[in-house]
């Protein structure tokens, strides 16, 4: 008895010496204030990814302040203007734009609040942010390749449609895949060509290359995201082939109609660009608050989803319909 | 003045024909078919396959409807004087209307297709009414439209892609008669209806004076106003069926990218065709082979195997060169050399 009290006294001791900082946070960050600066709900995507968020918060007791964008910076940095006037803990931002944020990130600074970056990229200065979580898009074109060259035995003349020339997605997709492949000699990319990552320029551009090209000898579609594929496979479907058979596919995003095309056998895989960024972004605001140093980036990988699951997923994605 | 006196010889029927407004634009094509034929050696193949005519020419004319639709309608509102910046948002409008009408309700496809062309006159309405009643400039008028209209059909999409299995509208973009392509037959339907509306009644006479001098039509007892909200209605129903043959082709109304700056190339075709952006005269054939110019350089280089990275670059150079072969100063110019050339020749002759 005496030596439990004694050690409860000892424990109070400790826990006023030791810095209020250090070692407070509980891991989940429960009791946590924090502010969330979104985009807007401009896309499919970005509303799943905003319901994560928001369930995650949830589910780990952390106080979610969520703040809609609409696709205008000046919306977003006057949500994190009101999110360092309420004294949140930390803000996670979601930046429309890439420039543009020194001042108002200095001015979170100032009052001592840790700002989280996720998506998409921002120019400020580094001191500015505590890091960035977001999706590899490398890794999405690495595990796509991976997918096709197990498939195909590594042996597979494959055709390409990029995203809109430029964009950060196309060109680490494009990178990621294509490193994979050169691992197998037999492993080409025969035609590529930009479907700007629309359903109609995807459709237009598979066109052109079965017009290009006899069908029977392209192995595989590898499409930078799935509106393009589904173009593609309308258009292979005109063409009198067979999508998801004569030539397999391969694409990124996992968005519910993919699932609907691979439950209908036209299409064979999807890698999942994860929408999941609320816990590593949370994981890292109580990182950071518990005084660890983070790294520049922390990565998020999607998995890869095949027409075995496809059914159930569309149901879930889509929202029961 | 030298072309004057100039013998007649056999470069006389050469030199009528140069002069012909008609000329250029198609040389232009005929050039950048040729050159696609260069490129990709079995570009002219037409085969059959399960009973669809297949082959490149025919991809241009199916891919290339949209605008040659749209650049029916934009030439009559340029022939006013004014423009349309509105019509890739119209586009997005009458595809998710025809979607998600087809989709969620049980209406008769056929009906929701006419409701998706009525809401595409409204919008041409709307934008007559800015221009022709409250003297709005046009360029500001349709600005309003193109800006908003993307936000109306993601309001009506709910901002996802609507998709839809419907046979009867899916036909209207990818439907097969004799062989040929749905899309082809609107658009010869609409360049027909249109051609007998402006050439064999006084419409297409009352929209050259309006766009020439609106002020003196007026005063010669031309409603004005009215001539161009027709214009303007035009141009909407035109964009609604663009829309319909994208949304339909792809069998989901995607608003955020459906017919996006599809309204530039269809400016772009009528300038190739030779009709004026001051308005008056105005060439609907020529038009029509602009954009048919702009889908070939497009197709073109889709099966050139060029890198996409030099997509635009090629496009612009290419429509560069059909424009300056256009421009009087540049086509006096080579007149002027070929000339010279023939003189020089007729010298060494002599």
């Amino acid at each position: 008895m005496r030596f439990t009290k004694l050690s409860i006294i000892l424990l109070v001791v400790v826990a006023l010496i030791v810095p209020t900082t250090f070692a407070q946070v509980p891991e989940s960050g429960e009791g946590l204030t924090i502010g969330f600066a979104q985009v807007g709900s401009e896309s499919a995507w970005r509303t799943a990814f905003s319901e994560a968020v928001i369930a995650e918060a949830e589910e780990r007791g952390i106080n979610l302040l969520f703040s809609d964008g609409q696709q205008r910076q000046e919306n977003q940095i006057s949500a994190i203007r009101s999110f360092i006037a309420q004294g949140v803990d930390a803000i996670i931002l979601a930046p429309v734009v890439e420039t543009g944020w020194d001042e108002v990130l200095q001015e979170a600074a100032d009052n001592e609040i840790p700002v989280v970056i996720v998506d998409r990229n921002v120019t400020a200065d580094r001191s500015l942010w505590v890091t960035r979580v977001s999706s590899d898009f490398v890794h999405e074109g690495r595990l796509a390749a991976a997918w096709l060259a197990q498939a195909t035995a590594g042996d597979c003349a494959i055709v390409e449609l990029q995203g809109t020339v430029g964009s950060s997605a196309a060109l680490d997709r494009q990178q990621g895949f294509n490193e994979v492949i050169a691992l197998f000699d037999n492993m080409e990319i025969v035609l590529t060509q930009s479907g700007d990552f629309t359903r109609t320029g995807g459709k237009e551009v598979m066109e052109s290359f079965l017009n290009t090209m006899d069908p029977a000898e392209i192995c595989a579609v590898w499409a930078h995201n799935d509106d393009m594929l589904i173009g593609a496979t309308q258009a292979m479907e005109e063409a009198g082939v067979d999508p998801g058979d004569d030539i397999l596919t391969i694409s990124v995003d996992a968005i519910p109609d993919i699932f609907l095309a691979m439950s209908e056998g036209k299409a064979n895989a999807t890698v999942e660009l994860s929408p999941n960024m609320g816990g590593p972004a949370f994981d890292a605001v109580v990182a950071y608050l518990n005084g660890e140093t983070l790294p520049d980036w922390v990565p998020v990988a999607g998995g890869i989803y095949f027409p075995d699951t496809a059914a159930e997923e569309y149901e879930r994605r889509s929202g029961g319909e | 003045m030298s072309e004057m006196t100039q013998p007649a010889e056999r470069g006389f029927s050469l030199q009528s024909l140069t002069r012909n407004r008609a000329f250029w634009p198609i040389f232009a094509l005929l050039l950048i078919l040729l050159g696609n034929r260069l490129i990709a050696p079995d570009f002219f193949n037409i085969e059959v396959v399960e009973g669809r005519i297949f082959g490149s020419l025919i991809v241009i004319l199916i891919r290339g409807a949209p605008v040659v639709l749209l650049s029916i309608g934009m030439t009559l509102v340029i022939a006013t004087k004014g423009i349309d910046l509105s019509v890739g948002a119209v586009i997005a409008i009458s595809g998710a209307v025809a979607a998600v009408l087809v989709s969620t309700t049980d209406i008769n496809p056929i009906l929701a297709i006419l409701i998706s062309i009525g809401v595409g006159a409204l919008c041409g309405l709307w934008n007559g009414i800015l221009v022709a009643y409250f003297n709005i400039q046009p360029i500001v008028a349709t600005l309003i439209l193109m800006v908003s209209g993307r936000g109306i059909a993601q309001l009506i999409t709910n901002g996802q892609i609507a998709i839809f299995n419907d046979e009867t509208l899916a036909f209207v973009g990818t439907g097969v008669i004799a062989g040929i392509q749905f899309p082809i037959y609107i658009c010869i339907a609409v360049f027909v209806i249109v051609m007998l509306l402006v050439r064999r009644t006084a419409i297409g006479l009352l929209i050259e004076s309006v766009g020439a001098n609106d002020r003196a039509s007026y005063y010669a007892g031309i409603k004005a106003a009215q001539i161009k909200l027709f214009a303007y209605v035009a141009s909407g129903i035109c964009a609604a069926l663009a829309g319909l043959i994208l949304t339909a082709d792809i069998k989901g109304a995607d608003a955020n990218n459906a017919g996006l700056w599809l309204e530039l190339d269809a400016i772009l075709a009528v300038v190739i065709g030779g009709t004026s952006l001051d308005g008056g005269r105005f060439f609907l054939g020529l038009s029509v082979i602009g954009a048919l110019i702009i889908q070939s350089v497009e197709t073109g280089i889709l099966q050139s195997g060029l890198p996409p990275t030099f997509n635009l670059v090629v496009k612009a150079i290419v429509i560069l060169i059909v424009l300056l072969l256009q421009s009087d100063v540049v086509r006096r110019w080579i007149s002027n050399s070929v000339n010279r050339l023939r003189g020089q020749m007729r010298g060494q002759t002599a």
